[in-house]
């Protein structure tokens, strides 16, 4: 494995990069905010995993790199062929530029049977050769004995077979999967995926897989590229990449009032949460990708603490901390209040609220925060 | 039985017109993203709601002999248009446009989007996209369109005679002709008609429902490819 790694960063050393990205798209739909893709993306032949959380642009940056969606920006070089450059009004039509995407969906063509759908992408081969190829991809994917049968006549796992041999018997330049194997256990995934390396060995083309699950990183990352609002945050090995899924300055922009340091003090995998000492007091956050005593920090909006003056009881709520209220501060239609629990987090809550609880400065009280509103940010 | 045969000739003429014209025009419909096609499917949808003595008016107008459509068919063939059947054809085709193009745009808007672009990485053109995908999907709506059009044509009344008149062996259809026997008091002769027209509008539906509901269940496709 790692005399496989350190070939393939040769290679790429050397050589231009087989798939070259550099794009911006903006997208305005009306019930949706207004949303910018922009990356610049070099991609080596071999398994890229492109992670990141579902509306980071994942889908929009393949359908770009497809040619089914236009760029407002950018160029994207498929091997020596520019197939997009925005200032030269190039814009190569999917239908010619050979690559291959894997939709989430599939999308088999459900009138036509295994053997079809398959050959669909080689009307432009000689019969001969045609069933020559389609033979051979049906039995690399294991799938030959499905030919006659129609989409809606096998299995989950078949049919994502099938797509891919659909898409690889044209002999693409590049291959994007869109999160293809959602749905799959694992080691039906794993034999699909050796399946794909297989091919991949004698080819030697970029492939462009898309996922949100950090299982899916884990399992076949070489090399992985973390999407989010439109940017890549990160690149590199998956155990780089995971180990810092937000950055801070994603956390401040998004408004998290408050940003405390931390060391892990253990993990609870089945439970998928670890436990996380903040000066004198613990909170229980979501599992990130740390070890036991590794320095972490914590974001957490004001808004999502709930504040009370009794100790709360038969809560689902995993963090409750004592504390005293050090300042008390009017802002417009909220109070900020900075309450002390061993680390000192910032809570807002209505004037009303404020009122009604008859809070003062020194009072003492109790914080309530929710496992999921504690969000792991880069140290 | 003259009129019958008058009638399914017209009826088999405006189906079969209006599916080759119809396919083009429901494609574009149901893909451009043009802002004002709206204004489009307004004018397709409007035989649905216009009287046909409105709409027949208008094509006898446009027909005649000092109408634009009238004055390049004389030049062009040396006859005129009106009280013809070839003007009813014309006409008919008008009035039974919202009938064949609206199940072809429905049917081809709910052809999957994936599948058009699945096609289209796959190296097919649009005109291969719509041969191979689009059009055997949506052989329901191909069916439900040539099949309402044909009916609607065969039971058209105020069209015909407004643009057509009444007469014998040329545009005397059966809908007229049930009107002339009713208007003679000939209630015997008008139910004879009367009822063979509804009895084949009874088969005809059945028919394609029937087949639709069988599509829907996937168990015979006749135009699957292999």
């Amino acid at each position: 494995m790692d005399a496989v790694d350190s070939g393939v960063m040769l290679d790429t050393s050397d050589a231009e990069a087989p798939l070259s990205v550099h794009i911006r798209k903006e997208r305005r739909d009306a019930d949706r905010p207004p949303f910018v893709l922009d990356v610049s993306l070099e991609l080596p032949a071999g398994l890229n995993i492109l992670f990141g959380p579902s509306g980071a642009g994942k889908s929009t940056l393949l359908d770009c790199v497809a040619g089914l969606v236009r760029p407002d920006a950018g160029r994207i070089v498929v091997g020596e062929q520019m197939v997009f450059d925005a200032e030269r009004g190039i814009h190569v039509e999917p239908q010619h530029r050979q690559i291959a995407y894997v939709f989430q969906s599939l999308a088999l063509f459900p009138h036509l049977t295994v053997k079809a759908n398959v050959l669909y992408g080689l009307a432009h081969l000689p019969a001969a050769e045609q069933t020559m190829r389609a033979t051979r991809i049906l039995e690399s994917f294991r799938v030959d004995r499905l030919a006659a049968r129609r989409p809606e006549e096998i299995s989950g796992g078949e049919k994502q077979r099938v797509a891919l041999a659909r898409s690889l018997v044209t002999e693409p330049r590049v291959l994007m999967l869109d999160e293809p194997l959602i749905g799959l256990d694992a080691e039906l995934k794993s034999a699909i995926v050796d399946d794909l390396r297989a091919w991949n060995t004698a080819k030697k083309i970029p492939i462009l897989y898309v996922t949100h699950s950090r299982d899916e990183v884990d399992a076949l990352g070489e090399r992985v590229i973390a999407l989010d609002q439109g940017r890549v945050v990160n690149e590199g090995t998956p155990r780089n990449v995971l180990d810092a899924p937000r950055r801070r300055r994603l956390a401040q922009s998004a408004g998290f009032e408050n940003l405390l340091s931390g060391a892990v003090v253990d993990l609870r995998e089945e439970d998928g949460v670890m436990r996380v000492r903040l000066e004198t007091t613990e909170l229980e956050v979501p599992l990130g990708y740390a070890r036991a005593g590794d320095r972490v920090r914590v974001a957490i909006r004001a808004g999502d603490i709930l504040l009370a003056t009794e100790k709360p009881r038969g809560l689902s709520a995993r963090n409750l901390l004592e504390g005293k209220i050090v300042s008390l501060e009017e802002r417009g239609p909220i109070v900020a209040a900075r309450v002390d629990c061993g680390a000192v987090f910032q809570v807002q809550v209505t004037k009303g609220a404020a009122r009604e609880l008859e809070l003062r400065v020194g009072s003492g009280v109790w914080l309530i925060v929710k496992t999921q509103s504690c969000h792991l940010v880069e140290e | 039985m003259e009129a019958m045969w008058l009638s399914v000739k017209l009826a088999g003429c405006v189906a079969a017109i209006l599916l080759v014209l119809g396919m083009p025009l429901a494609y574009w419909l149901a893909y451009t993203k043009w802002r004002w096609k709206f204004l489009l499917e307004v004018i397709v949808a409007l035989p649905l709601v216009l009287p046909p003595t409105v709409l027949g008016f208008y094509a006898l107008v446009a027909m005649g002999s000092r109408g634009p459509l009238g004055r390049l068919w004389t030049a062009l063939f040396g006859h005129s248009l009106a009280f013809t059947f070839s003007g009813l054809v014309l006409a008919s085709v008008l009035y039974s446009l919202p009938f064949a193009v609206q199940p072809l745009i429905a049917s081809f808007e709910s052809v999957d989007g994936k599948l058009l672009a699945a096609s289209a990485v796959l190296g097919a053109g649009k005109w291969r996209t719509f041969w191979r995908v689009i059009l055997p999907l949506s052989m329901p709506g191909v069916l439900t369109a040539v099949v309402l059009s044909f009916a609607h044509t065969m039971g058209e009344f105020g069209v015909v005679l407004m643009v057509g008149g009444n007469l014998a062996g040329v545009t005397r259809t059966v809908s007229i002709e049930i009107y002339d026997h009713v208007q003679s008091l000939e209630y015997g002769a008008a139910n004879g008609l009367a009822l063979a027209l509804l009895v084949i509008s009874f088969v005809v539906l059945a028919l394609v429902y029937g087949i639709n509901r069988r599509v829907r269940r996937r168990t015979w496709m006749p135009w699957t490819a292999e």
